[in-house]
């Protein structure tokens, strides 16, 4: 039986749905441990009791540095990408009515990635600022492209992926092109960047992600009724009254945002988009009102965790947090292929 | 009580017209079934009486005014749809797709009113969908499916509701299950019922009113009796047959005469 608390009065009506607020609490905890975990573990390890104490301004000072100007915000900087990439990703699955879709699927990634890849080659001596503009144009640009190529008197979802597949392959092939025509040095500098790394990121990559976000997932969360018409399919979603297409692209581009935003910010992480919401599916199932919360969560969770794993493995090599996720989501998917083909 | 008419109706796909000039009037608080052969236009009549279909010329009239003109949620409040074959996310529990039959009802601000819960129990228990509230849609079988997504048309609580062949990929007891279920809510509720059948002998007995299709052309309506001829399955489905009284029902049954039984009555 499914436990929720109904709460109404006057014209005001909402449930609230126990499991939901359950799991994300839970999940909230344990991102808070790995984070805190996370932050005492490095060349410099601090004990988590420490770790916490300076985070609470109660310590003695002694790690102010370390905790407060290069771990802290690099743990924030990847719990809000990784939610951004999972968010993403889970609005994409509803609207696509396709678990496979997710931003590093249909090509809003590529189009992130080839956007700042450009600007790096292209535009080596562009100040720093220029790159998430660019990726975030990037991905606009792309679903943009995707979204008028699949548009026939509508976007049925099936063209949508499968158009926007063949434009990520696209992006794929030029930003490889141009790879081949940069300096050493900077193409390095660009594979890092498609690889996807939290590495050196601070409060001010996390003042100049969280306007998007602060933006992107209320938004999210308010459409979430429609997603829920949008998710049975066109039709049924038209005979309940549904505006399909105003709401399918409205979702889609705070998808893009999303995506866009986190990619500007740490390149392009990849799989999180498709892992966290199936996760999140598992736990509270599809309904889109609990989904995207828990997702975005998930997603964050995800990636400080992958952080975590990627600078103690093989230290003092650093693994970008990109790789581990790539290599954790990469069998995933496979995974996920087949089953659905099984299924 | 609402009143659903199309006024000289023309429908297309992609240049080539399915239905042209076509006028009908659906008769309020009865049972309407559409029949005809494959391609007829039957499937796409309908989906254009609910408005998923942008008619190429003419209109449908709902109250006397044409759906496209009034707000998608105006119109969801008033006609109910389920097509053909619907398909729900992995997970989903019948009770959240019943809920859903309430979105016409709601805004950002009334997500659950007293009504959307009183609604929503009410289709369960009028489709015997209740103890079943709690399970994804996926574990259960084709008719307790079907049953769940008519309980979700119905949760929207629109007095027209059109069904696109509600009995396909059920077997014989489930087919029989869904339309006594269809019939008992017209009983019971008045609501007005329009859905296409491929049975023809199920049509006859569960129908007020037939409506005979052939090349996107109204052939014959009325009540079965007067449609249900060996001339118009002739015409509509190009076959012959013989028509008898239903043995249960009295209504008339379609015997077809196919070769193996041509053979047969030659022996």
């Amino acid at each position: 039986m499914r436990k929720a608390v109904t709460l109404r009065r006057g014209p005001l009506s909402f449930q609230i749905n126990l499991r939901v607020i359950g799991v994300l609490l839970g999940l909230l905890a344990v991102t808070l441990g790995v984070m805190i975990i996370n932050m005492g573990l490095g060349e410099f390890p601090i004990a988590p009791v420490d770790v916490l104490k300076t985070v609470l301004g109660l310590g003695t000072g002694e790690y102010d540095f370390i905790v407060g100007t290069l771990r802290l915000p690099r743990n924030f900087v990847a719990f809000f990408v990784g939610g951004g990439l999972a968010l993403s990703g889970a609005i994409l699955q509803g609207l696509t009515r396709n678990p496979l879709a997710a931003p590093d699927v249909i090509g809003i990634t590529h189009g992130a990635n080839l956007g700042a890849v450009a600007v790096l080659i292209l535009a080596p001596t562009a100040p720093l600022i220029a790159l998430p503009g660019a990726a975030i144009g990037g991905a606009l640009a792309a679903a943009t492209i995707t979204y008028t190529l699949a548009w026939k008197g509508g976007t049925a979802p099936i063209r949508l992926i499968l158009v926007g597949m063949g434009i990520a392959s696209a992006l794929q092939a030029l930003t490889t092109l141009l790879l081949t025509h940069g300096n050493v040095i900077v193409v390095s500098q660009a594979m890092v960047w498609i690889t996807g790394s939290v590495y050196g990121r601070s409060w001010e990559h996390l003042a100049r992600l969280l306007p998007w976000l602060v933006v992107a997932i209320p938004a999210a969360l308010l459409l979430a009724r429609h997603a829920n018409a949008l998710q049975l399919g066109d039709d049924i979603a038209r005979g309940l009254g549904a505006r399909v297409e105003r709401n399918r692209g409205l979702l889609l581009a705070i998808s893009v945002i999303l995506a866009g935003a986190a990619v500007a910010t740490c390149g392009a992480v990849g799989f999180v988009g498709l892992m966290a919401p199936h996760i999140a599916r598992q736990l509270v199932g599809p309904s889109q009102g609990g989904l995207f919360p828990v997702a975005t969560v998930a997603g964050g969770l995800i990636l400080v965790t992958a952080d975590m794993l990627g600078r103690t493995l093989f230290a003092p090599i650093e693994v970008p947090a990109g790789v581990i996720t790539a290599a954790v989501g990469a069998p995933y998917f496979l995974w996920l292929l087949f089953r659905s083909r099984n299924a | 009580m609402h009143k659903l008419q199309a006024k000289n109706l023309t429908l297309a796909y992609d240049g080539a017209p399915v239905v042209s000039g076509l006028n009908m009037e659906i008769p309020s608080g009865r049972i309407t079934a559409l029949v005809g052969g494959n391609g007829c236009g039957k499937s796409t009549l309908l989906r254009s009486l609910a408005r998923l279909m942008k008619p190429r010329g003419g209109e449908i009239l709902l109250d006397g005014t044409s759906i496209a003109t009034m707000s998608t949620k105006d119109v969801a409040r008033r006609l109910g749809i389920l097509p053909q074959g619907p398909v729900a996310p992995e997970g989903l529990t019948v009770r959240d797709l019943v809920a859903q039959g309430r979105y016409p009802h709601q805004s950002w601000y009334s997500q659950w009113s007293a009504d959307d819960e009183q609604e929503v129990e009410r289709a369960l228990a009028a489709t015997s969908t209740a103890e079943l509230a709690d399970r994804p849609l996926d574990s259960l079988s084709g008719g307790q499916r079907q049953r769940a997504w008519i309980a979700m048309a119905l949760a929207q609580g629109t007095e027209i509701l059109l069904l696109d062949e509600p009995t396909t990929y059920l077997d014989m007891a489930h087919q029989f299950d869904v339309l006594d279920l269809l019939w008992e809510l017209n009983r019971s509720e008045q609501r007005t019922i329009v859905m296409v059948l491929h049975d023809l002998n199920q049509a006859c007995r569960y129908a007020h009113h037939l409506v005979a299709i052939k090349n996107g052309a109204i052939w014959a309506q009325g009540n079965p009796e007067t449609v249900m001829t060996r001339d118009m399955v002739r015409a509509v489905f190009g076959m012959e047959c013989r028509i008898v009284a239903d043995p249960v029902t009295g209504t008339p049954m379609c015997v077809p005469l196919s070769r193996v039984a041509a053979a047969a009555a030659a022996d």
